[in-house]
Protein backbone atom coordinates (compact mmCIF):
# COMPACT_ATOMS: atom_id res chain seq x y z
CA UNK A 1 0.00 0.00 0.00
CA UNK A 2 1.19 3.38 -0.77
CA UNK A 3 1.55 6.06 1.24
CA UNK A 4 -0.41 9.38 1.68
CA UNK A 5 2.06 11.93 1.04
CA UNK A 6 5.86 12.12 -0.75
CA UNK A 7 8.46 11.79 2.16
CA UNK A 8 10.61 14.72 2.21
CA UNK A 9 13.71 13.00 1.73
CA UNK A 10 12.39 12.09 -2.11
CA UNK A 11 11.85 15.66 -2.53
CA UNK A 12 15.88 16.41 -0.92
CA UNK A 13 17.06 13.41 -3.05
CA UNK A 14 15.46 14.77 -6.21
CA UNK A 15 16.59 18.14 -5.28
CA UNK A 16 20.61 16.78 -5.02
CA UNK A 17 20.35 14.62 -8.25
CA UNK A 18 19.01 18.09 -10.37
CA UNK A 19 22.12 19.94 -8.39
CA UNK A 20 24.48 17.10 -9.75
CA UNK A 21 23.86 17.33 -12.83
CA UNK A 22 24.19 21.00 -12.82
CA UNK A 23 27.54 20.99 -11.67
CA UNK A 24 28.66 18.06 -13.97
CA UNK A 25 27.07 20.22 -16.59
CA UNK A 26 28.77 23.12 -15.78
CA UNK A 27 32.36 21.21 -15.59
CA UNK A 28 32.10 18.98 -18.92
CA UNK A 29 30.65 21.59 -20.92
CA UNK A 30 32.80 24.23 -22.74
CA UNK A 31 29.90 25.58 -24.58
CA UNK A 32 29.01 29.46 -22.85
CA UNK A 33 25.11 28.81 -23.72
CA UNK A 34 25.37 25.13 -22.00
CA UNK A 35 26.91 25.66 -19.10
CA UNK A 36 24.31 29.03 -18.78
CA UNK A 37 21.25 26.84 -18.37
CA UNK A 38 23.16 24.20 -16.29
CA UNK A 39 23.21 27.20 -13.53
CA UNK A 40 20.01 27.60 -14.45
CA UNK A 41 19.33 24.00 -13.41
CA UNK A 42 21.24 24.44 -10.22
CA UNK A 43 19.01 27.48 -8.86
CA UNK A 44 16.08 25.00 -9.73
CA UNK A 45 17.36 21.91 -7.67
CA UNK A 46 17.85 24.55 -4.59
CA UNK A 47 13.97 25.62 -5.08
CA UNK A 48 12.34 22.26 -4.86
CA UNK A 49 14.53 22.03 -1.61
CA UNK A 50 13.19 25.34 -0.30
CA UNK A 51 9.94 24.70 -1.22
CA UNK A 52 9.64 20.96 0.02
CA UNK A 53 11.32 22.27 3.65
CA UNK A 54 8.27 24.69 3.52
CA UNK A 55 5.52 22.21 2.44
CA UNK A 56 6.61 19.98 5.53
CA UNK A 57 7.22 22.96 8.41
CA UNK A 58 4.12 24.89 7.61
CA UNK A 59 5.83 28.15 6.65
CA UNK A 60 5.71 30.75 4.42
CA UNK A 61 9.70 32.14 4.61
CA UNK A 62 10.66 29.41 1.78
CA UNK A 63 8.65 30.40 -0.71
CA UNK A 64 9.86 33.96 -0.41
CA UNK A 65 12.97 32.90 -0.47
CA UNK A 66 12.82 31.02 -4.18
CA UNK A 67 10.54 33.87 -5.11
CA UNK A 68 14.02 35.91 -4.19
CA UNK A 69 16.01 33.39 -6.15
CA UNK A 70 13.45 33.98 -9.02
CA UNK A 71 14.23 37.76 -8.85
CA UNK A 72 18.28 36.99 -8.70
CA UNK A 73 17.93 34.10 -11.70
CA UNK A 74 16.11 36.62 -13.90
CA UNK A 75 18.74 39.48 -13.48
CA UNK A 76 21.31 37.01 -13.91
CA UNK A 77 20.14 35.76 -17.44
CA UNK A 78 19.89 39.59 -18.53
CA UNK A 79 23.05 40.54 -17.61
CA UNK A 80 25.01 37.05 -18.17
CA UNK A 81 23.51 36.78 -21.87
CA UNK A 82 24.36 40.42 -22.81
CA UNK A 83 28.32 39.63 -21.80
CA UNK A 84 27.50 36.80 -24.20
CA UNK A 85 26.64 38.80 -26.28
CA UNK A 86 29.69 41.62 -25.96
CA UNK A 87 31.66 38.50 -25.85
CA UNK A 88 30.64 37.04 -28.65
CA UNK A 89 31.05 40.92 -30.77
CA UNK A 90 35.00 40.93 -29.76
CA UNK A 91 35.18 37.18 -30.95
CA UNK A 92 33.16 35.21 -32.61
CA UNK A 93 33.37 32.04 -30.14
CA UNK A 94 31.06 30.68 -27.93
CA UNK A 95 33.83 28.13 -26.61
CA UNK A 96 35.02 29.37 -22.83
CA UNK A 97 38.46 27.80 -23.26
CA UNK A 98 39.27 30.27 -26.15
CA UNK A 99 38.28 33.05 -23.88
CA UNK A 100 41.35 33.52 -21.74
CA UNK A 101 42.45 36.54 -21.52
CA UNK A 102 42.15 36.90 -17.68
CA UNK A 103 44.26 33.65 -16.83
CA UNK A 104 47.40 33.82 -15.07
CA UNK B 1 -1.38 8.49 -4.85
CA UNK B 2 0.62 11.71 -4.03
CA UNK B 3 3.54 9.08 -5.07
CA UNK B 4 2.30 7.69 -8.05
CA UNK B 5 2.42 11.27 -9.59
CA UNK B 6 5.37 12.31 -7.98
CA UNK B 7 7.59 9.52 -9.65
CA UNK B 8 6.68 9.94 -13.29
CA UNK B 9 7.24 13.89 -12.63
CA UNK B 10 11.07 13.08 -11.25
CA UNK B 11 11.78 11.36 -13.34
CA UNK B 12 10.87 13.46 -16.11
CA UNK B 13 12.71 16.23 -14.70
CA UNK B 14 16.07 13.99 -14.11
CA UNK B 15 15.71 12.93 -17.53
CA UNK B 16 15.02 16.14 -19.38
CA UNK B 17 18.16 17.76 -17.37
CA UNK B 18 20.39 15.15 -18.54
CA UNK B 19 18.86 15.74 -21.49
CA UNK B 20 20.01 19.53 -20.93
CA UNK B 21 23.71 17.95 -20.21
CA UNK B 22 24.66 16.03 -22.89
CA UNK B 23 22.67 17.02 -25.72
CA UNK B 24 24.52 17.94 -28.67
CA UNK B 25 22.92 21.72 -30.09
CA UNK B 26 21.79 23.64 -27.72
CA UNK B 27 18.40 24.36 -29.52
CA UNK B 28 17.92 21.02 -27.86
CA UNK B 29 19.20 21.95 -24.60
CA UNK B 30 16.88 24.49 -24.51
CA UNK B 31 13.82 23.05 -25.17
CA UNK B 32 14.80 20.33 -22.61
CA UNK B 33 15.61 23.20 -20.88
CA UNK B 34 12.27 24.06 -20.94
CA UNK B 35 10.47 20.34 -20.45
CA UNK B 36 12.21 20.46 -17.08
CA UNK B 37 10.89 23.67 -16.00
CA UNK B 38 7.41 22.63 -16.51
CA UNK B 39 7.48 19.48 -14.72
CA UNK B 40 9.37 21.76 -11.66
CA UNK B 41 5.96 23.32 -11.74
CA UNK B 42 3.92 20.21 -11.49
CA UNK B 43 6.16 19.50 -8.76
CA UNK B 44 6.13 22.91 -6.83
CA UNK B 45 1.64 21.74 -7.45
CA UNK B 46 2.23 18.78 -6.10
CA UNK B 47 3.33 20.44 -2.49
CA UNK B 48 0.85 22.88 -2.84
CA UNK B 49 3.09 25.44 -3.53
CA UNK B 50 0.16 26.92 -6.46
CA UNK B 51 1.86 30.55 -6.32
CA UNK B 52 4.85 29.30 -6.88
CA UNK B 53 4.22 26.84 -9.57
CA UNK B 54 3.02 29.76 -12.03
CA UNK B 55 5.83 31.86 -11.34
CA UNK B 56 7.90 28.76 -12.26
CA UNK B 57 5.71 28.53 -15.72
CA UNK B 58 5.98 32.94 -16.44
CA UNK B 59 9.64 33.78 -15.64
CA UNK B 60 11.36 30.60 -16.51
CA UNK B 61 9.76 28.80 -18.73
CA UNK B 62 8.25 31.95 -20.27
CA UNK B 63 10.70 34.47 -19.85
CA UNK B 64 14.31 33.25 -19.30
CA UNK B 65 13.73 30.66 -21.88
CA UNK B 66 12.85 32.75 -24.48
CA UNK B 67 15.66 34.96 -23.81
CA UNK B 68 17.59 31.72 -24.22
CA UNK B 69 16.16 31.30 -27.29
CA UNK B 70 16.61 34.49 -28.36
CA UNK B 71 20.16 34.79 -27.72
CA UNK B 72 20.84 31.03 -29.11
CA UNK B 73 19.49 32.29 -32.77
CA UNK B 74 21.37 35.88 -32.51
CA UNK B 75 24.58 34.01 -32.18
CA UNK B 76 23.76 31.20 -34.72
CA UNK B 77 24.51 28.58 -33.26
CA UNK B 78 25.70 25.26 -35.20
CA UNK B 79 25.21 21.63 -33.72
CA UNK B 80 27.96 20.01 -32.25
CA UNK B 81 29.78 23.32 -31.91
CA UNK B 82 32.00 22.30 -28.22
CA UNK B 83 31.73 18.09 -27.84
CA UNK B 84 35.28 18.36 -27.72
CA UNK B 85 34.56 17.97 -24.23
CA UNK B 86 35.33 14.39 -24.76
CA UNK B 87 38.95 15.01 -25.55
CA UNK B 88 39.90 17.93 -24.01
CA UNK B 89 43.38 18.81 -22.44
CA UNK B 90 42.73 18.46 -18.48
CA UNK B 91 40.01 16.47 -18.55
CA UNK B 92 41.14 13.70 -16.46
CA UNK B 93 41.04 16.43 -13.30
CA UNK B 94 37.80 17.14 -13.99
CA UNK B 95 36.20 13.91 -14.49
CA UNK B 96 37.95 12.83 -11.05
CA UNK B 97 36.54 16.31 -9.59
CA UNK B 98 33.02 15.17 -10.87
CA UNK B 99 33.17 11.99 -9.82
CA UNK B 100 33.89 12.92 -6.27
CA UNK B 101 31.20 15.36 -6.22
CA UNK B 102 29.29 12.96 -7.54
CA UNK B 103 30.12 10.32 -5.47
CA UNK B 104 30.15 13.08 -1.76
CA UNK B 105 26.57 14.35 -2.93
CA UNK B 106 25.31 10.42 -3.21
CA UNK B 107 26.80 9.52 -0.34
CA UNK B 108 24.88 12.61 1.34
CA UNK B 109 21.54 11.40 -0.14
CA UNK B 110 21.61 7.63 1.47
CA UNK B 111 22.41 9.20 4.82
CA UNK B 112 19.04 11.56 4.22
CA UNK B 113 16.98 8.57 3.01
CA UNK B 114 18.07 5.92 5.65
CA UNK B 115 18.24 8.58 8.50
CA UNK B 116 15.26 10.17 7.73
CA UNK B 117 13.15 10.97 11.25
CA UNK B 118 11.66 14.25 9.64
CA UNK B 119 8.99 12.64 6.77
CA UNK B 120 5.56 13.32 8.65
CA UNK B 121 4.56 17.10 7.13
CA UNK B 122 2.97 19.58 9.27
CA UNK B 123 -1.08 19.78 8.78
CA UNK B 124 -1.17 22.07 5.79
CA UNK B 125 -4.30 25.21 6.07
CA UNK B 126 -6.11 25.34 3.03
CA UNK B 127 -4.20 28.66 2.91
CA UNK B 128 -1.31 27.23 1.92
CA UNK B 129 0.40 28.63 -0.80
CA UNK B 130 -2.18 30.53 -2.10
CA UNK B 131 -1.16 34.04 -3.80
CA UNK B 132 -2.99 35.89 -0.45
CA UNK B 133 -0.48 34.35 1.98
CA UNK B 134 2.83 34.23 0.42
CA UNK B 135 1.46 38.36 -0.47
CA UNK B 136 0.92 38.99 3.11
CA UNK B 137 4.01 36.97 4.08
CA UNK B 138 6.19 39.19 1.06
CA UNK B 139 4.41 42.79 1.95
CA UNK B 140 5.04 42.41 5.68
CA UNK B 141 7.66 40.09 7.21
CA UNK B 142 10.06 41.10 3.95
CA UNK B 143 9.42 44.57 2.92
CA UNK B 144 12.75 45.70 2.27
CA UNK B 145 14.42 42.68 0.51
CA UNK B 146 11.53 42.92 -1.88
CA UNK B 147 12.33 46.28 -2.43
CA UNK B 148 16.25 45.65 -2.69
CA UNK B 149 15.00 43.21 -5.57
CA UNK B 150 13.30 45.66 -7.56
CA UNK B 151 16.68 47.80 -7.44
CA UNK B 152 18.55 44.56 -8.41
CA UNK B 153 16.11 44.25 -11.13
CA UNK B 154 16.27 47.85 -12.04
CA UNK B 155 20.33 47.72 -12.13
CA UNK B 156 20.30 44.59 -14.44
CA UNK B 157 18.08 45.97 -16.95
CA UNK B 158 20.35 48.81 -16.95
CA UNK B 159 23.70 46.96 -17.29
CA UNK B 160 22.41 44.67 -20.07
CA UNK B 161 21.50 47.77 -21.78
CA UNK B 162 24.92 48.85 -21.48
CA UNK B 163 26.29 45.39 -22.28
CA UNK B 164 24.60 44.96 -25.22
CA UNK B 165 24.86 48.34 -26.99
CA UNK B 166 27.32 48.17 -29.77
CA UNK B 167 29.73 51.34 -29.12
CA UNK B 168 29.81 53.05 -25.59
CA UNK B 169 30.17 56.41 -26.27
Amino acid sequence: MLEETVPLSHYLMLSATLFVIGIVGVLIRRNVIVVFMSIEIMLNAVNISLISFDHYMNLSSGQIFSFMVMCVAAAEVSVGLAIIIALHRNKPTVNLDEFNLLKW
Amino acid sequence: MELLIFYPLAGFCVVLALGVVFNNSPVGSALSLIGMMLGLAGIFVLQQAHFIAILQVIIYAGAIMVLFMFVIMLLNLKKGDDMGWVARDKNLLLSVLTGVLAIGILYKISDILFSAKIDTPATLPDSFGTVANIGETLFTDFVLPFEVASILLLAAMVGAVVLAKNKLD
